[in-house]
C-alpha cells in the first residue's frame, strides 16, 4: 500500500509507543528507533515494525519510532493504527480468522 | 439465581491508555472491561479498536471474565467495533445505553454473523446490556431475554439520573426503584444483575454503606470506577466463614431429612423452608465460586 | 571461581584478595582487635577548635596525596558539603585520594565525576554510586585505580573497624554545632535527623572535621556526636538544600498498583504468627513501603496490639504510628523526611542510633538480629530470589545497596516489594545481573501479580501455614518470571567486557558479585 499522507499513533507515556509514518516515495524503508529499552528489545521492535509494514504492503517509508517501553502487542497496534492512517484503509478484520 | 463463574466486581480499563490496560489485569476484579467507548477520545476510537482487539486475541488476562465495550448503538464506530470486538473473542461484549429489545437484538444478530465470517463458535460470546436510561428501565426484562447471549443487565447510574432528571446523590435513593426495576427483570429473565458504581472513590466508608444495599438488594456485582474498590466490593460479594457454617448445617439438616422421610426439618428449633435452602445453597455457591474452603461434604 | 550464589569471580582483582561468598552459615569471623586511627590528642590551652575556613581545616588535618576521606549521606541529593570540600582539596592540590562516604548521591554542580577525571579522587567506596558517578564507572569512562568497592550500611562500619578501610580525614556535616564540635543533625535550617552513619567515623578517622551552618552557642544540644572525637569545626554558609534534603513528609502514594502491592505486603504480616504485641518491623522509604506502613499501622490498631520497635531509615508514615500509639519505639540511623528528622529531638522514643548498632553483624549483637519483618525494595529478583538493587536494565547504576542484604539477613520474615515489570523490563528474571543479597536470605517476593515464598528459606514453613490459614494464595517465583516475559519477552543479555569495575561484598566482608564493564554501543 501507498503512505499517502503522514500519520501518528500512539502516545509518549510509559507503556506505550509514538508511531509517525511519512511517504518516502521509491527511497525504500527509512526506520528510525528511539526506544528506553533499545538494548534489551530494540531488535525485537524493529523486527515488529518491519512484520507490520509487510502486512500491509508497506514498501516506501519513512517511520519514526519513539518507545517509552511498550510491550510487542502494543506496539503491533499502534503500527497498524498508523499504517491505516497513513495509507487511508481500514484494518483488515478478516485477515487473521 | 448463583452462579458459579463470578462476576462480582467490574473495573473498565480504557483503551486509549495501555498501562491502565495492562495493570488493570492485576487487580482483583472478576471482571475486566476494556472500553472503546467513553474512556476513549472520538480520535483514536480506531488505535483503541486495534489495542483492545491485539490485546484480547493474543494476551488476555488469565482467570478473568474478559469483556469489551463498544461504543454506543448508533454511532459511527459500532459496526467496527463488533468486527474487531467479536473477532478478539472476549467472554462478553458490553453495550452500553439499551433502550428497546430490538437494538439487543439487532446487535446479537450482527454478533451471530461475525462468528459465522470468522468461524467462531456460535453463541459462545455473552452480551451485557447496559441500562442507562428510563426508557431502558422500563424495557429491563424484554431486553434481558432479547437473545440468549444476554447475560447481564447493568445500570448505569449516571445516565440514568440525567435522563430523569435526578440528582444523583450518595444515598441513592434516586436510583432505588431503578436497582429494584432491573434485578426484577434479571431474575425473572434468569440472569445476572449488575448494580451502579459509586463514584466516591475516597470514600471507602460510604462504598461499603453502597455495597451493603447492593447486595442485600441481591444484585450479583457491582461495577467499580477505582481499583481500590475491588477488595471492599469483592468482600461483600464473598461469604463469611460462620455464612458457610450455617448453610451448610442448614442443607445436612435437609439431607438428613430427605433420608428420614421427614415432612418439616427443623434447624435450632425453627423450621427450614424452601427460600432458607435456596438462601443456603446460594451462599455455598458463591463461596465455591470466590475460592473460600468449603468444609463438609455438601456443596 | 564460583561463589555460593553461582558467581563467577577471579581470586584476585588487582591488589583485592577476593574472599567468595561462601553461603549464609559460612560466616567469616574476625579475631583481631577493632582497628582504629584515632589517636589520643590533648587540646592545648587556648587552642581554636573553630577554622575560619575549609581550606584552613583541610592544611590542619595534614591531608596529602593518597589519604582516605569520608563523608555521610543524610543530606541525600541537597547535600553541598561534598562539592565544596572536594574544590577546596583541589585548588590546594591534593590528588588522588581514596574517596569513601557512606553512600554517592547523584548530586550536581559539581560533579563527582569532575574530581576523577582530574585526579583529585582516584578510589572509590561506598554503599552505592547511584547516578553520572555510578554510569560513568560501569561504562569505563573514568580511569580509577582498583575498582570501586561497594558494601551494604552493616558491613562498612565492620570494614572500618578490620582496618580494610582506614579513615584519614572524616568530614561530617552537621546542621547544628558549636566551636568545640558537639553536633547534631537535628535542629537547624538543614536538618537532617539521624547521623547514624557517622558515628564510626568519628570514632575511626584519624581527623575529624565538623562543618555547619548552624553555629550554635556551647554547647550544641541535641549532642549527637561529641567533641572529644572532633579536632575542627567549619562554619560554611549553607551545607545544603532543604527542599532536596527531605521537605515535610514522605505523601502516601496514589498509584494503584503500588498500593496494591503494599496492601498485599501489610497482608502477609498480618497473617503471620509473629504478628503480635512486641511485633518489630523495618519498612523505609518509598512509595510501597510507606503505604505499606499505614496498612501496617491500621492492622496492628484493628489487632489491639503495639509493636515494640521499627529500625533503620525512618519517615513522616512511621511517626504517624508511632504517635497513633501504635508503636513504642523508633530505633533511627537515618530520617528520611522532615517530620521523621524532628521527631528525634521532640520524642524520647524516637532515638539516633549508630548505623553499625542497627546493622553491623560484627557487633556483639545489632538491632537487626531481633528485626520480625523487613521491607526490602528491589530492581530485580531471580528464581533463586537474589536481588539486585544496583544495576538497571541496561547495566548502568540506578540504586545503592543500602541496608538491603543486611535486613534480608536480620528478619525472620524478608519482604521483597517490586512491580513485575517496570515499562518493558521484566523485574522477576531468570537470573540478576547483579547479586546484592542472596536468596537464601528472602523470605518472600510480592508482586501486583502474586506471591511467591521462598521455599528454602528458614522460615519458609511457619509462613506456608500462617498463609494458608488465612486464606492468602502464593505462586512459584518461576511463574512470576514466566508472566512477565510472556508480558515483555525475553531481553538481550547484558554484554559486558572482562573488566571489573565494581566488587560487591556482602555484609559478612566476602564477594557477592562484581560488576563488569558494559559494553556500548
Amino acid at each position: 500500500m501507498i503512505v499517502k499522507q503522514p500519520a501518528v499513533a500512539g502516545t509518549l507515556e510509559s507503556s506505550d509507543i509514538q508511531v509517525s509514518i511519512f511517504p518516502n516515495p521509491g527511497n525504500g524503508l527509512d526506520i528510525q528507533l528511539q526506544s528506553i529499552a533499545k538494548a534489551q528489545f530494540g531488535d525485537s521492535i524493529l523486527e515488529t515494525t518491519r512484520a507490520v509494514l509487510a502486512e500491509f504492503e508497506i514498501t516506501d517509508a519513512v517511520v519514526s519510532l519513539v518507545d517509552k517501553g511498550a510491550f510487542d502487542w502494543v506496539i503491533r497496534s499502534r503500527l497498524q493504527a498508523a499504517c491505516c492512517r497513513a495509507t487511508e484503509s481500514k484494518f483488515n478484520w478478516k485477515g487473521e480468522d | 439465581m448463583a452462579t458459579t463463574k463470578l462476576k462480582r466486581t467490574s473495573l473498565y480499563a480504557s483503551g486509549a491508555t495501555p498501562i491502565n490496560m495492562i495493570q488493570a489485569a492485576f487487580y482483583n476484579e472478576d471482571c475486566i472491561v476494556y472500553d472503546m467507548e467513553d474512556s476513549v477520545p472520538l480520535a483514536e476510537k480506531d488505535s483503541a479498536r486495534l489495542l483492545i482487539y491485539n490485546t484480547v486475541r493474543y494476551h488476555r488476562p488469565a482467570n478473568k471474565y474478559v469483556m469489551i465495550r463498544v461504543n454506543g448503538l448508533y454511532s459511527e464506530f459500532i459496526e467496527e467495533d463488533l468486527e474487531a470486538a467479536v473477532r478478539a473473542r472476549p467472554d462478553a461484549i458490553r453495550i452500553p445505553k439499551v433502550e428497546y429489545k430490538e437494538e439487543a437484538v439487532r446487535i446479537c444478530q450482527r454478533i451471530t454473523e461475525i462468528e459465522k465470517e470468522a468461524g467462531l463458535e456460535p453463541g459462545k460470546i455473552e452480551v451485557w446490556c447496559n441500562i442507562e436510561s428510563y426508557l431502558g428501565m422500563i424495557n429491563a426484562y424484554e431486553i434481558a431475554t432479547a437473545d440468549p447471549r444476554i447475560e447481564a443487565l447493568a445500570l448505569g447510574a449516571e445516565d440514568f439520573t440525567a435522563s430523569m432528571k435526578s440528582t444523583r446523590t450518595k444515598a441513592g435513593l434516586e436510583i432505588f426503584y431503578a436497582r429494584n426495576a432491573i434485578l426484577t427483570a434479571c431474575r425473572q429473565a434468569g440472569i445476572e444483575a449488575i448494580d451502579a458504581v459509586f463514584s466516591d472513590i475516597n470514600d471507602p466508608e460510604g462504598l461499603k454503606e453502597d455495597t451493603t444495599l447492593t447486595r442485600n438488594l441481591g444484585f450479583d456485582g457491582k461495577t467499580c470506577v477505582h481499583p481500590r474498590q475491588i477488595d471492599i466490593v469483592n468482600s461483600f460479594f464473598t461469604p463469611s466463614a460462620k455464612e458457610i457454617k450455617y448453610a451448610l448445617r442448614v442443607l445436612e439438616a435437609v439431607e438428613e431429612g430427605k433420608r428420614l422421610k421427614k415432612g418439616a426439618v427443623t434447624l435450632d428449633g425453627s423450621m427450614i423452608d424452601k427460600p432458607m435452602e435456596l438462601r443456603a445453597r446460594t451462599t455455598l455457591a458463591q463461596a465455591e465460586a470466590a475460592g473460600v474452603a468449603i468444609g463438609g461434604n455438601l456443596k | 571461581m564460583i561463589n555460593a550464589v553461582g558467581r563467577e569471580i577471579p581470586e584476585k582483582i588487582g591488589s583485592y584478595v577476593v574472599k567468595p561468598y561462601a553461603g549464609p552459615m559460612e560466616t567469616i569471623e574476625a579475631d583481631a582487635p577493632v582497628v582504629s586511627k584515632r589517636k589520643p590528642s590533648k587540646r592545648a590551652v587556648g587552642e581554636n577548635k573553630l577554622l575560619p575556613d575549609l581550606k584552613a581545616a583541610i592544611l590542619a588535618t595534614g591531608l596529602k596525596d593518597g589519604m582516605t576521606i569520608s563523608f555521610h549521606h543524610s543530606f541525600r541529593e541537597g547535600d553541598k558539603i561534598i562539592g565544596q570540600v572536594l574544590t577546596v582539596i583541589r585548588e590546594l592540590g591534593i590528588k588522588g585520594l581514596r574517596f569513601a562516604p557512606s553512600a554517592v548521591v547523584n548530586i550536581k554542580n559539581p560533579s563527582i565525576v569532575s574530581f576523577v577525571k582530574d585526579g583529585t579522587i582516584n578510589r572509590i567506596q561506598a554503599s552505592g554510586i547511584r547516578g553520572e558517578l555510578g554510569d560513568a564507572v560501569v561504562n569505563g569512562e573514568v580511569e580509577l585505580a582498583e575498582p570501586v568497592i561497594l558494601r551494604p550500611h552493616g558491613s562498612r562500619p565492620h570494614a572500618i573497624e578490620t582496618g580494610d578501610l582506614t579513615i584519614d580525614v572524616a568530614f561530617i556535616g552537621a546542621s547544628a554545632a558549636d566551636d568545640f564540635g558537639n553536633c547534631t543533625g537535628q535542629i537547624g535550617p538543614n536538618a537532617c535527623g539521624a547521623l547514624g552513619y557517622s558515628f564510626i567515623d568519628a570514632t575511626s578517622a584519624d581527623k575529624v572535621v565538623v562543618i555547619t551552618d548552624n553555629l550554635v552557642p556551647y554547647p550544641c544540644v541535641p549532642m549527637s556526636i561529641s567533641q572529644m572525637y572532633v579536632d575542627y569545626v567549619v562554619k560554611v554558609d549553607e551545607i545544603g538544600d532543604p527542599a532536596k534534603i527531605g521537605a515535610g513528609a514522605t505523601r502516601m502514594t496514589k498509584n494503584p498498583r503500588d498500593l496494591l502491592i503494599a496492601q498485599r505486603c501489610a497482608d502477609i504480616m498480618a497473617a503471620s504468627r509473629l504478628f503480635k504485641d512486641g511485633y518489630s518491623f523495618q519498612t523505609g522509604a518509598g512509595a510501597i513501603p510507606v503505604a505499606c506502613t499505614n496498612f501496617l499501622a491500621d492492622y496492628t490498631e484493628q489487632a489491639g496490639i503495639q509493636s515494640s520497635f521499627t529500625l533503620g531509615g525512618m519517615t513522616g508514615a512511621i511517626v504517624d504510628m508511632h504517635n497513633r500509639g501504635l508503636l513504642r519505639t523508633m530505633l533511627c540511623s537515618q530520617s528520611f523526611d522532615a517530620v521523621a528528622a524532628r521527631a528525634i529531638a521532640e520524642d524520647p522514643n524516637v532515638l539516633e542510633i549508630d548505623n553499625s548498632m542497627y546493622a553491623n553483624m560484627f557487633n556483639k549483637s545489632c538491632v537487626l538480629d531481633k528485626l520480625n519483618f523487613g521491607i526490602l525494595g528491589a530492581l530485580e529478583v531471580d528464581v533463586d530470589f537474589n536481588i539486585n538493587i544496583l544495576t538497571g536494565s541496561s547495566g548502568e547504576m540506578m540504586g545503592g545497596i543500602g541496608g538491603g542484604p543486611d535486613v534480608a539477613d536480620g528478619a525472620d520474615i524478608s519482604i521483597v516489594t517490586l512491580p513485575i515489570v517496570r515499562g518493558r523490563i521484566p523485574s522477576v528474571v531468570d537470573k540478576v545481573f547483579t547479586c546484592c543479597t542472596p536468596g537464601s536470605s528472602v523470605a518472600v517476593v510480592v508482586t501486583e501479580a502474586g506471591i511467591a515464598l521462598n521455599p528454602k528459606h528458614r522460615s519458609y514453613q511457619m509462613l506456608k501455614e500462617d498463609l494458608d490459614a488465612a486464606g492468602i494464595k502464593t505462586v512459584t517465583i518461576e511463574s512470576l518470571r514466566d508472566l512477565a516475559y510472556s508480558m515483555t519477552g525475553v531481553p538481550k543479555p547484558i554484554e559486558t567486557t572482562d573488566k571489573i569495575t565494581c566488587i560487591v561484598e556482602y555484609r559478612d566482608g566476602t564477594v557477592i558479585d562484581v560488576i563488569r564493564q558494559i559494553k556500548r554501543d
